[in-house]
Formats: C-alpha cells, sequence, structure tokens
C-alpha cells in the first residue's frame, strides 16, 4: 500500500514549520504504511560544504577520525540511528573512500549541498519523533509510510531514496523492469545499494539529471522507460515533481496556495496544513508531470 | 437537524447513528461537520434521509446508499457512492477515480469533474458530470446512463455492455467495443430528464450530446460462443 507525502514551500515565513507541517502529515499517513518511514528534509546549505547523512554502527566517533583523516574541518549533527556530516565540498570523494575502507557497516543514505535523510523501522510517528523531525525548518521535504510487499520490514527498504546528490524519491506502487533497468544503469555508474526496485526509479532520474535532462524532462521519459505501477514524488536542492503511471494506479491528492504545494496519498494528510481550507485541491492527471522549481 | 461534529465524534458513531434510524424517523436532516477527508462516511445508508457532509469526504463515501440524499460540500475521494442501490449522491466538488463503481441505482451528481474510471461496472445508476471525467471511464458499464457535460478521457467504455454514455465535449478516445451511436428522440427524452435530475435542463440542451454504447462485437456477444456453455 504505502503512503506518500510532500510539502513544496512557496513562502518563506513558513520555512521555520516545515518540519512540524511534515511530520503531521506522515503521521496521518501511518494508516497506509505502518511498518517504517522516512522522509528527506532541504534545510539550509552551507557554501562550499556537502551534507553526508550516514547510519550505522560507532558513529560517535566518525566526525572526529574523518576530521584527523582528512585535516579539515568536519561537523557532525546526530540524530538517534542517523549522523549528518558536514565537511567541505572538495572532500566528499575523499571522505567516501576513508568510509568505505575504515568503516564499511556504515551506509551513506543522502549526499549534497542541502539533503538530510533520515528511515528508518517503525511506527511513522515514532520515526519522526526519534530524529526530531517536528523541529526541522527547510524549503522542501517529501516523506513515506511503508507497507512492504515485496521486500524484508528492514531500515534498508525505507524511503526515501537518493541516488545522486540532492536528489530523492518516494514511490508508491512496483515496478516490474527494475531488474532490467538496473542492469542498464549500472555500466553507466549509477550504484545501488539495495535490491529495492523504487532505488532503480531513483536511479533512473539521476542517470537522466547527469545526462542533462530537467527534472520534468528526466520525468517524461520515465514514462517510456518504467514498467509497473508508480505515484512518484521527487525533490531535487530546488525542484519538487510528482508523476502518476498511465493508468493511475496509486492515489493522489495535490493541493496548492500562494504558500506551498502539498501533495498527500489521501487527502486526510493534507487537512493540517495551513489555509487547506481555501487550497486549490486537485487529483493529479495520470501519466502527466507536475513540476515545480525554486525561483 | 442533528449535526454531528466529526472532530469530536468518531465516524463509526456518526454511521452507527445513522444506521440505527428507524424508516418512520422524524430526524430526516442530518449535518456532519469537519468530515476532514476520512473515509466511508455515510456508507450503507438505508433511509430517506439528508445527510450533508460540510467538507471533502474520503474514500467510498455513501457508498452502497438506499434511498438517501448525500451531498458534499467538497471533493469526494476515490469510489463515492460505489455500489448505490438508490437515493441520490451530488458531490458539489470534484471526485476521484472509481465515482459511481458498480451502482445498481440511484442518481449521482457531480458539479466538477471525475478522474478515472468513473461509472466503472455500473449497472443501472444515472451519473451526471457536469465537468469533464478521466480515462478508462464507463469500463464494462452495464446498465444506466452517463452524462457528461464536459470531456472524457481515454478508452471510454472499453469493453461496454448495455450502458448509454452522452458526452457534449471531446471523447480523447473509445476504449474496446465502444462507438458512437444515432441519437433518437428516445434517447433525447432520456437525456433531458437526466438534465433535469441534476438541475441543469435550463442551460444544457440534450441535443449538444454525442451518444456512446456497445458494438456488441465482443466475444461475450456472439451467438457462436453460446456453444461453450
Amino acid at each position: 500500500m504505502c503512503g506518500i507525502v510532500g510539502l513544496f514551500l512557496k513562502d518563506k515565513a513558513l520555512e521555520p514549520k516545515l518540519g512540524e507541517l511534515l511530520a503531521g502529515m506522515l503521521e496521518v499517513m501511518t494508516d497506509r504504511g505502518p511498518d517504517s518511514a522516512g522522509f528527506a528534509v532541504y534545510g539550509a546549505g552551507e557554501a562550499g560544504r556537502i551534507k553526508l547523512t550516514i547510519r550505522g554502527n560507532g558513529l560517535e566517533t566518525v566526525a572526529t577520525d574523518l576530521s584527523d583523516a582528512l585535516a579539515r574541518t568536519v561537523h557532525a549533527s546526530p540524530h538517534d540511528t542517523h549522523l549528518v556530516l558536514s565537511m567541505p565540498a572538495d572532500c566528499e570523494t575523499v571522505a567516501r573512500a576513508w568510509l568505505a575502507e575504515r568503516r564499511p557497516d556504515i551506509a551513506i543514505i543522502g549526499a549534497g549541498k542541502r539533503i538530510e535523510l533520515y528511515k528508518e523501522v517503525g511506527l511513522p510517528a515514532e520515526v519522526g519523533a526519534r530524529f526530531g523531525l517536528a523541529k526541522m525548518t527547510g524549503t522542501h521535504g517529501i516523506g513515506h509510510t511503508r507497507m512492504a510487499t515485496e521486500s524484508a520490514v528492514t531500515t534498508d527498504g525505507a524511503h526515501p531514496f537518493s541516488t545522486g546528490a540532492d536528489q530523492c524519491l518516494v514511490h508508491n506502487g512496483s515496478l516490474s523492469n527494475h531488474a532490467s533497468l538496473r542492469r542498464m544503469l549500472e555500466p553507466k555508474g549509477i550504484n545501488f545499494t539495495t535490491d529495492n526496485d523504487s532505488e532503480v526509479a531513483a536511479g533512473y532520474l539521476s542517470w537522466k539529471l547527469r545526462e542533462g535532462a530537467t527534472l520534468a524532462e528526466a520525468l517524461e521519459d520515465s514514462l517510456d522507460d518504467l514498467d509497473g505501477f508508480f505515484t512518484f514524488v521527487v525533490g531535487t536542492e530546488s525542484g519538487f515533481a510528482v508523476l502518476r503511471d498511465p493508468i493511475s494506479c496509486k492515489p493522489a491528492v495535490m493541493a496548492e496556495t500562494d504558500q506551498y504545494v502539498a501533495f498527500g496519498s489521501e487527502y486526510r494528510a493534507l487537512v493540517g496544513l495551513p489555509g487547506i481550507e481555501n487550497a486549490r485541491v486537485f487529483e493529479p492527471e495520470p501519466a502527466r508531470v507536475y513540476a515545480w522549481e525554486r525561483n | 437537524m442533528p449535526s454531528v461534529d466529526l472532530a469530536s465524534t468518531s465516524r463509526r458513531e456518526l454511521n452507527g447513528a445513522l444506521h440505527a434510524l428507524d424508516p418512520s424517523t422524524n430526524e430526516t436532516h442530518w449535518r456532519v461537520e469537519n468530515p476532514q477527508g476520512q473515509h466511508a462516511l455515510a456508507a450503507g445508508l438505508d433511509a430517506a434521509i439528508t445527510v450533508e457532509i460540510a467538507g471533502h469526504a474520503g474514500y467510498y463515501c455513501a457508498g452502497m446508499n438506499k434511498q438517501a440524499t448525500v451531498v458534499v460540500e467538497g471533493n469526494a475521494g476515490v469510489g463515492v457512492a460505489e455500489n448505490m442501490m438508490s437515493g441520490t449522491v451530488h458531490v458539489k466538488g470534484d471526485a476521484s477515480q472509481s465515482a459511481g463503481a458498480t451502482a445498481h441505482g440511484g442518481l449521482l451528481i457531480i458539479d466538477g469533474n471525475a478522474s478515472a474510471r468513473c461509472g466503472i461496472s455500473m449497472k443501472g445508476i444515472d451519473i451526471v458530470v457536469k465537468g469533464s471525467i478521466g480515462p478508462m471511464s464507463a469500463f464494462m458499464a452495464q446498465s444506466g446512463n452517463l452524462v457528461v457535460l464536459g470531456d472524457a478521457g481515454e478508452a471510454l467504455g472499453d469493453s461496454i455492455y448495455e450502458a448509454r454514455l452522452f458526452v457534449r465535449g471531446e471523447v480523447k478516445g473509445l476504449g474496446a467495443d465502444c462507438i458512437e451511436k444515432e441519437m433518437r428522440p428516445e434517447h433525447i427524452e432520456a437525456l433531458k430528464a437526466l438534465l433535469g435530475a441534476a438541475g441543469v435542463a435550463d442551460s444544457v440542451k440534450p441535443e449538444e450530446f454525442k451518444r456512446y454504447g456497445s458494438a456488441r462485437k465482443l466475444y461475450n456477444f456472439h451467438v457462436d460462443n453460446a456453444a461453450a456453455y
């Protein structure tokens, strides 16, 4: 089943409340996905620095050890089972190599100038509370509540998936040609860390974006290349997009006001948003790309 | 007039109270505040009452309705009036997928648009959509009337049986075995009555519509296949 939520703010005045609003939306979608949850938040970025969201064992010592190894300052912001590392952007390659060699049990689940990504097994409200979602700020965020159907209930299998800098995707549905897509994408340098079909969709979009497509163009192309059922909500550093498969197999409802664009698998997820009574509430059409970009 | 605030009363209590009504009840006009997109509101009614829902409704609103009039003063989620037997359901906003699915009777009026699969497998219901309908509408529609003042999406009436489809605007594409048919006087008359029931008889002319229905060429319609049973 699964539930998806997304919130893209147009009004800066709401940015301090992004996490609080997203947390409320995510919790309502518990009925659609009670076994695990995850979310990505596009918060503040620092010029010249990159953030890596990591999870695994022994997170306490990572920042110090990595600072020593790089001889540069690495900041760490712990969030329960996850840690967000902030480091000079030119250190990313060396830092990744160091983590892979010295701390192979640690997974990098998100990387970019602004993205932070969290996911865990458990009820959505508990997952949100553990990571302190309600206090997070930012311009846009997407979330997912999972009801696992085709792979185990693990943190690895939880959404969102991120396969490129500041990119993430959440998916409701299932893809039937993910194995062949994976074989097509891996030689092109798109790396996957799970067997999940949704990660392949994320990787497909990362590949298209790398080749120069806009987010909207990448999603247009996916209509030809992806086979299966899907409602996607996708985030990039400055963009937010929604796409449903041509027979609109999975539910979706959107609301737009002067202050925000919001997505929910059901309208119930949107009722806590400010001004929802007067929002333009609509159902996104099948096979039509909806994309917003920050100016 | 009983008023139920769903901010403080559960949906089960609301539906339970509506189901418990005696046919001779004097409480014939109900108002439901703060629906907030909850599912299955006013589902399974079987009394000649009116229920007004003051906002957006979730899935399966007024499903299986008998006799009652249910008014949604907002949008309705998936499957509004699904399997309705009789009565009237009036959605003042848009309806999501599968509006009026499998319904046997009654009247469903949608003031806005209906999305995909409107009237799928309809079995006798009359549906009037004042806006447009999405793709795959009236799939395997068996009986009843679907009236669309706007446009219809792809694959309208795929594998249709005997339902009648009237569309005033563009039809993006017809499904398998669905064809345009002649508008005869009896169709104009039937359409006029439906437009009247939906309250638009003065502004909308039946002559502006085209009729679509079954070409009766699929397997089930071939007498040669009767020997298979």
